[in-house]
Order: structure tokens, then sequence, then C-alpha cells
């Protein structure tokens, strides 16, 4: 197992926050939208350095994706900011038929996603959002896992055009990958390689996955570890690559086990290579008030969550084995 | 092809011609398919002719953008067969294509789409509420290019029962969006009949005020003379510091006498008696399709 380190944990939202000021600098069409939540979102400093290119919306979240859309014929690439909850469930229909369907150059940009939002409680902390963005025709879904790879990915989405949900989250957590990185929507990276199981993990779950295979080897199963960071377009080959390899996989999201990576993935190997698969998400409930690692704990979202999803899967290959002997 | 300041060329009387032959498409379309929306249509046909072919300065060769264009966009989507006839009589796509409205593989969806590339069409319309929003987006890019042209976006009164309307009116109010006119079709007719019995809108101008807008009235929106000086007030109104409203007293049906005053065709197509009865009364003045 690889050795991963950090020097720092720092929220993922801040990620987007500097990530915001770069794509500004880069680009003079980026212009950034936010319905109350500037200092949730990180985005004080790109008004600082860009006051004209910003607009306050005020709490009014169906208004913010409307004047996203209207902002792209124009040529502009707004990027809106508000909690996860609000910039998907709230306005479904609006980013359905003025930006999915419209194919417009909308990033909603989506803090506070997960169960890591922590004390506010269930109404806060949505656990559908992936599910719901991912049904939508021409969006692109990401879930960067890290301070850095926030913003590399904040950035990297003003280049592709058409509609990109970007998710990420309000607690510290490791800032491990590297501070130069490209970002490239839709390649999985391989963080380990492995031989006996595939690990596929999204946002914060990354880093439990890593702690994971840690543990696993201790136990003697060798992990794969990919970051799926962008749930769609979903790198298949890297996943089918990965678990022809292994022969089982699980997946872990800070999401509802309906309609996130997992199912995404149960799809590709149902089709391609039926497999073992374990899905470490939220089971079907809501969330609660709580410290973000109470409600990890609670809802099985740790490491040790996936070490047992992990030996699960091992188990059901070598069954699986000796019933076709 | 550029069509600039065609006021000055396109008169009042052929711009009635062109809105007969707009109205006879409204009716020939919605009874092609056996579907559509033809009550909201024929009412604002002259609004929507006005705009086209006399008050807005637009480009036939489409391009998404609009950059030193006037922009309109359509909110209640459910008047695609008024807009695709518009557009097409403008000369955006062969009006012969008006054939294909709500059939299979057409680029005339039921409501308006981008998915399908329609010249013309800059984003979808349907559900409602949706449309001042965008307007207002594209009011502000404009601002943001440095381009003086002007942002149309056309209503219906129903519509305004939508809560996203008046975040839109808030909004566009503070941020001093004033390169803007909204057009609301004040026919007072829903699905489910008047809005003053569905849920009343009460004193809309009142209301639009309220909230920091201009407010132009038309009492007269099914008259051409009387629509074309209202949008010349409207685009006077400008660059002042507040967005325009206009609210466009039409009639539902306007042209098509058994149509007429009523919400029944709202979202009915006629029948082929009916269809015969409606064009005998609108007289083609462009050509069929």
């Amino acid at each position: 197992m690889k050795k991963f380190t950090f020097e720092e944990k720092i929220d993922t939202r801040s990620g987007f926050g500097v990530g915001l000021v770069e794509a500004g600098r880069l680009n003079s069409n980026v212009v950034g939208l936010c319905a109350d939540l500037i200092g949730s979102l990180k985005m004080g400093d790109f008004i600082k350095e860009f006051p004209d290119r910003f607009f306050q919306v005020g709490i009014a979240e169906a208004n913010m994706i409307g004047l996203a859309a209207g902002l792209t014929i124009g040529g502009k690439i707004p990027y809106t900011g508000t909690f996860a909850n609000f910039s998907t469930g709230r306005v479904f229909d609006q980013i359905r038929q003025s930006v999915s369907y419209s194919e417009k150059n909308v990033k909603i940009c989506a803090s506070h996603a997960g169960l890591t939002l922590g004390e506010d409680g269930a109404t806060h902390q949505i656990l559908e959002d992936i599910g719901m963005m991912k049904m939508l025709p021409h969006m692109v879904v990401i879930n960067p896992c890290d301070f850095n790879q926030t913003k590399a990915a904040t950035i990297a989405i003003a280049n592709h055009f058409g509609p990109v949900y970007l998710r990420f989250g309000r607690p510290a957590v490791p800032n491990f990958t590297p501070k130069d990185q490209k970002f490239e929507i839709g390649k999985a990276l391989l963080l380990n390689e492995g031989a006996d199981v595939s690990i596929f993990a999204t946002g914060h779950m990354v880093w439990e996955a890593i702690k994971a295979g840690e543990i696993l080897e201790q136990k003697g199963i060798d992990a794969e570890i990919i970051n799926i960071h962008t749930i769609k377009p979903l790198d298949t080959a890297a996943i089918l690559k990965s678990v022809q390899k292994t022969k089982c996989a699980v997946s872990a999201e800070e999401h509802q086990i309906s309609g996130g990576l997992g199912e995404s993935i149960a799809q590709v190997l149902s089709r391609n290579y039926p497999s073992p698969l374990e899905i470490v998400a939220v089971n079907d409930t809501f969330g609660e008030s709580g410290t973000p690692d109470q409600l990890m704990e609670k809802y099985g979202l740790t490491a040790n969550d996936i070490v047992k999803a992990a030996v699960k899967v091992v188990e059901r290959k070598a069954a699986m084995k000796t019933l076709s002997v | 092809m550029l069509i600039e300041n065609v006021e000055k060329t396109t008169t009042v009387e052929e711009l009635k011609k062109i809105a007969s032959q707009v109205r006879r498409d409204i009716v020939r379309m919605v009874h092609c398919c056996s579907s559509g929306h033809p009550g909201g249509s024929l009412g604002c046909a002259d609004y929507l002719v006005a705009l086209y072919f006399s008050e807005m300065k637009h480009n036939t060769q489409f391009n998404m953008d609009g950059i030193n264009e006037d922009l309109f966009f359509l909110s209640n989507g459910h008047i695609s067969p008024l807009w695709y006839s518009v557009l097409s009589r403008a000369g955006y796509f062969p009006a012969s294509e008006l054939g294909t409205f709500r059939k299979l593989n057409s680029r005339l969806q039921g409501h308006p789409a981008t998915e399908e590339h329609l010249p013309g069409i800059r984003i979808a319309s349907g559900s409602l509420g949706q449309g001042l929003s965008v307007a207002v987006g594209a009011a502000q890019a404009k601002k943001l290019n440095k381009d003086n042209r002007l942002v149309y976006v056309l209503m219906g009164d129903g519509e305004q029962q939508e809560g996203q309307v008046w975040e839109a009116l808030m909004y566009a109010a503070h941020h001093k969006v004033d390169n803007i006119i909204a057009a609301v079709d004040y026919n007072g007719q829903q699905i489910d009949g008047p809005c003053d019995k569905v849920m009343s809108l009460g004193n809309l101008k009142a209301k639009y005020e309220s909230f920091g807008w201009r407010v132009l009235e038309c009492s007269e929106g099914n008259k051409m003379e009387a629509v074309t000086e209202t949008l010349q007030k409207a685009k006077s109104l400008t660059g002042q510091g507040q967005p325009i409203a206009i609210l466009l007293k039409t009639e539902m049906g306007y042209g098509v006498d058994y149509m007429m005053g009523s919400h029944k065709w709202h979202g009915a197509a006629p029948n082929d008696e009916q269809l015969a009865k409606a064009l005998a009364q609108l007289e083609e003045t462009l050509g069929d399709y």
C-alpha cells in the first residue's frame, strides 16, 4: 500500500473559493452568482478582485439558476454558489429546463453537501443531489476529494462547454493530492494498485478509502484504490480494467445509496462484468444533527465500514470461485 | 439578414397583414397535429409581429450569443405556434417547416427547445415562471459586454402566480437592470378559467410598481397602432435605472370569433370544420406554408 500523507486539513469549499479566483483570472467571461452565502461558499476573494463580475441574488435560488442561464447567452460562464441542497433539490425544474435541456454553460457549485454539514441537521444535509444531477442529460457531475482537487476542478470546468454540477463540503479534510495537479473531467485516478479488491471512492470518502486500504493491508488484503472525482461521465474503462483484475469491488460515497456512485458502478458491472459489489453509502435514511465525525460513524461512512465491505466482497468472490469449481 | 430600424419601412398596414398570415399559420399548425395552444398564440400575435418586424434589431443569421442585437425570450412557452410562425416569416427558417409542428423528429417541439437547434430559440421554456430570470441574466450579460441593445421577454398573466417571477422582479429593480422590456399577456385567462377565479393577481400594475418597475399599460394589445406606440414608449424609457414592464391587454383567441375571450381554447385544437371557419376569418396575405 502506497503511503499517503498530508500537511494540513482544509475544507474543500475553500478550494472552490481559491479556484474561482484563478478561473476568473484565466477567463474574463467567468462570473459569479451567490444566494446570500458568500462567506459559506468562500466567494469573497472573487468579489474583491472582480466586483463587476459578481451578482448577489439574495435568498432566491430559482432566480439564480435562471439568471445564470441568461448570462450564458452573451458568452458568460456563470458559477452559481449556494448549499448543495438549495443548488439541486430546490431548483431541479429550473436546472432541468433552463440549464440542462437548454445545454447552457452554467457551473452549479454546491457546498455543504452530505452528512458532514453536521449540526444543521437533515434539512441541510442533502444526500440525493448526485442522483438528481446525474439523471439530467448533458450534466457533468464532479465530487472532488480535497482542497487541491476542488481547486483544480473549479478551474478546469470553465474550459468544458456545458452544464456542470460541482459538489464539495464544509469540514476540514486531509489535503493530500498534488498541489499542481491537472484536473481531467471523466478521468478516474488510480491512487493505489492492488490485486484483491477495487475500492472506488468519491469526495470526502477518498481519504477514508486510503485509510481502509492501510487496514486491509494488515489483514492481508491488497486493495486497489481509485478516486472517482467525476461521477458523470463515469470512467467505465478504468472501473472495468480494475475489476477485471480484482474480481470484486466496493464503492464509497457520502450520499444516499440510491442514485449515487455505487448505483452507477453497479450498472457498469452488471452490463459488462458481473462481480461482487458492496456500496458504502447512507442506507435510505435522512441524517440528523451531530458532529461530522459522529454522523459519519453512525451512518456507516468510515474507513472501517469500507474495510467491512471489502472483506465481504472478497469472501463472496471466494465463495463464487468455490461454487464454480 | 439584419433587420434594423424596420419601423421606418414597415407600415402598420403591412404589420397587420403579417399578423393575419401568422394567425392563419397558428390555427393551421395546431389543427395539423391536433394539439397545441391557439388561444394565447392568437392573442399575442400583434405584439410579436410588431417586435420582430418593426421594433427589434435582430439577425436572422442566428447565433446563440446575440451580441449587438435585441433578444426576445418567450417565458410562456406554450404559445410556441405564434413564435415559430413569426420566426419563420421573419426569415429564420423556411415556413414549410411549420407543418412539422409537434410531430416526431421536428425542430418545432411542442414547447420551445434548444436541443433541436431551431434558429431563433435561445432557451427552452414551457415550465412556467423561468423566462424573466433568464431574460434578466441575458440583460446583465449585455451590460457586461457593453452591448447597448435590449432584451425583451413575454410572460403569461397566469404565470405571474409562480414565485420565481417575483424573485426576478425584485432582483431586476435592485440591480437596476434597465435594458429589459418585459411584457405580460394580460388576457385574464388561464387553463382552469379566468385568473380572477383561479388565483386573482390583484392590482398587477401596483404590484410591479411596488417592486420597483416602470409600468406601461397597453389597453389595446390587439390593435397594431397601440402596440407599436407602447413599444416605442417603452424603448424611450430604457437606460434610466429602472426595468420596464408592459401590461398588454389582449383577447385570448383574437381574430377567430368562436375562440375569442374564452379559456376553453387555451390548449385545444380546432377540428376540420372549425378550421375552415377560422380560416374564413383570417386573410391569407403572405401565402400559406
